[in-house]
């Protein structure tokens, strides 16, 4: 992992849906040593604590990369005000472990909610061989689904109401494709709801899975020791560290609260 | 070192190149900053607090933000001393900086044991956490009494030759008395402060942000706490004072020292702007041109209260 402190250029700014937003950054540096599954972390002015947000594509060629965010606090709000045209000062590219991608052939790649950007730079990896899933709430929550396809990849939109795409949620869309499908690897991003469902039917299915955990940050490089999440390390309870030992995990080394 | 370094500072005994420490638990051993400047930049480290075995720490979250600060609740969450002896250690040492070992225990005993274990090593200095909120049974019960701050002083004195400070709790009444209860068990120095208990409860779920419940508040908001601690502490006892908390500018560091600071420690103020330390060093030696001082140090304690 190697990552820098800088300000970068906002070249664009979208609004994807309601308090959605779309930055893509001009930073060659950052984008050039940047992998699917990690992070940057981003300055909200006025803010003690930079706010991790995922990479969510990568153009090594133009130097570029995109990250798309929620308003979910003060923080975020702090960061929508951001302009095209104006600095976003990051760490990046953040997190010593993104996803595993090279020894695999096909894929399922799934993305809850807002954990569906960073899922946008595996579906791009895997193109034609990758089946993309991704779950909202409703239609007005629905992002990515054009970027989704235009990678090659099978989409399949649900939403929890029905009013976009199948009614209903991921794993079942993710059940029904492994009555047809065996694929190398399951990709997930989203609530730990989805994710633990995700992981026991990857394992009673026999397929590995890789899933990219939140957790509260600070440092965000490893040294403070306060993103915390529960694993299990050579049999032994450990507790990680999102920041730098993920964000992404092996479905069997995670361990979710009772 | 060059003696017209005007940064430079003897802090019981040792040399630093510059009065900037990053402070224990904000810093990891190091290794992670190395990405953003080479540790040389730096007067010292004083590395995450090491406990006699590994800790696992508390549950998550362990962070809460507040206005201009933070609430943590880490646990001491550490590989142990002897993974830091053997391999952290032996790393820093190569970086051209002063290192500091922080220490903490549950019991007397543990202080003894990992201090007698560092006094075989080539460490600089020992700082002595006896004000860690985090753990139940930590050192924070040793450092709210004045005899639980001897007690612990005396322990480790006892089991080393290398220049000890005591880090002291902001959660006390009078922090003078603990200082100087230190001070007369033979430590060599002092630091302050370390976190100021607190806690935030999410009003949406009702529990408190923290698993822990509750954590210590650091950052630019216990900042003026820590001035009006570091000048008590300074003006009650003769060994010099390390400062800390909230610092996060240069103007900041000028201000610790003037309350009586001789060298500073910097922690949450690192998770916003990784670069302050660079930055700050850069304002003092503007500061020190500009005001035409011979050393930086000439300005220690030279607050004129009213
Ligand atoms: C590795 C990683 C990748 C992420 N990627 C994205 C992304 O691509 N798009 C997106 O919209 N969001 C993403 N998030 C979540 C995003 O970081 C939070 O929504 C954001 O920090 C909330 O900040 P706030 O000020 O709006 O909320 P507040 O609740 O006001 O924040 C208070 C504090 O809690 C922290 N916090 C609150 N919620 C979270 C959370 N879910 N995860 C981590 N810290 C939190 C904040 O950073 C801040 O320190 C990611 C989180 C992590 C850990
Ligand atoms: C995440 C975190 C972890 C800490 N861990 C330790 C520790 O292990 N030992 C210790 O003596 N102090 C610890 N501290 C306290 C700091 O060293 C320092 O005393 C305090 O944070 C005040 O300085 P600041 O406001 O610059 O952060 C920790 C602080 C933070 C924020
Ligand atoms: S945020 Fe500091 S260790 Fe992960």
């Amino acid at each position: 992992m190697k990552y820098t402190q800088g300000k970068y250029l906002i070249l664009s700014k979208k609004t994807l849906a309601k308090e959605i937003y779309d930055l893509t950054i001009l930073c060659p540096d950052v984008a050039a040593a940047a992998k699917p599954g990690q992070f940057v972390n981003v300055k909200a002015d006025g803010f003690m604590l930079r706010r991790p947000i995922s990479i969510c594509s990568i153009d090594k060629n133009k130097g570029t990369l995109r990250i798309i965010f929620e308003v979910r606090g003060e923080g975020t709000k702090a960061m929508s005000q951001l302009a095209e045209g104006s600095m976003i000062d990051i760490v990046a590219p953040l997190g010593g472990r993104g996803f595993k991608l090279e020894q695999y052939e096909t894929a399922v790649i799934i993305g809850g909610g807002i954990g569906n950007p960073p899922m946008l730079a595996v579906a791009e990896k895997f193109g034609a061989n990758g089946t993309v899933i991704s779950g909202f709430r409703n239609a007005a929550a629905v992002i990515l689904q054009d970027d989704f396809k235009a990678t090659g990849a099978e989409t399949i939109l649900c939403t929890d109401d029905g009013s976009a795409g199948r009614k209903g949620f991921v794993t079942d869309a993710l059940k029904e494709v492994l009555e047809t499908k065996k694929p190398d690897i399951i990709y997930a991003c989203g609530p730990d709801v989805m994710l633990r469902r995700i992981i026991e039917i990857a394992k009673a299915n026999g397929i590995k899975c890789q899933v990219s955990l939140e957790e509260r940050m600070g440092c965000g490089v490893g040294a403070c020791l306060v993103c915390a999440c529960r694993t299990i390390r050579n049999g032994d309870e450990y507790y990680a560290h999102v920041c730098k030992d993920g964000p992404v995990f092996n479905a069997e080394e995670v361990l979710f609260d009772e | 070192m060059s003696n017209t370094n005007k940064l430079a500072v003897n802090f019981c005994g040792v040399d630093f190149k510059n009065p900037l420490i990053p402070a224990s638990g904000a810093f990891g051993y190091g290794r992670e900053f190395e990405h953003f400047y080479p540790l040389s930049t730096l007067g010292g480290i004083s590395v995450k607090g090491t406990t006699g075995t590994k800790r696992n720490g508390n549950l998550p979250p362990r962070i809460a933000e507040t206005p201009s600060g933070m609430l943590n609740s880490v646990g001491l969450q550490n590989p142990g001393v002897d993974h830091f002896i053997k391999i952290e250690l032996p790393n820093l040492k190569t970086k051209d900086t002063v290192i500091i070992a922080n220490i903490a225990g549950s019991t007397a005993d543990e202080y003894r044991e990992i201090a007698e274990k560092l006094d075989k090593t080539d460490v600089d200095m020992i700082e002595v956490n006896i004000s860690c909120p985090n753990v139940k049974a930590g050192g924070a019960a040793f450092g709210v009494t004045c005899e639980g701050a001897a007690s612990i002083t005396k322990i480790v004195r006892a089991a080393t030759s290398k220049p000890v400070m005591m880090k002291l709790s902001p959660n006390v009444t009078n922090i003078a008395e603990i200082a100087k209860a230190v001070e007369a068990e033979g430590a060599d120095a002092v630091s302050l402060i370390n976190t100021l208990l607190g806690m935030r409860i999410d009003i949406k779920t009702r529990r408190p942000i923290l698993h822990n419940n509750v954590g210590g508040l650091s950052g630019p908001a216990v900042f003026p706490v820590a001035v009006r601690m570091v000048w008590q502490v300074a003006n009650a006892v003769n060994i010099p004072v390390c400062g800390m908390g909230g610092i996060s500018r240069w103007e900041d560091v000028v201000e610790m020292m003037m309350a009586g600071a001789k060298t500073i420690q910097i922690g949450a103020a690192l998770f916003a702007n990784p670069m302050a330390p660079v930055e700050i060093i850069e304002g003092l030696e503007k500061y020190v041109s500009d005001n035409n001082l011979n050393s930086l140090q000439d300005i220690v304690g030279t607050v004129k209260p009213w």
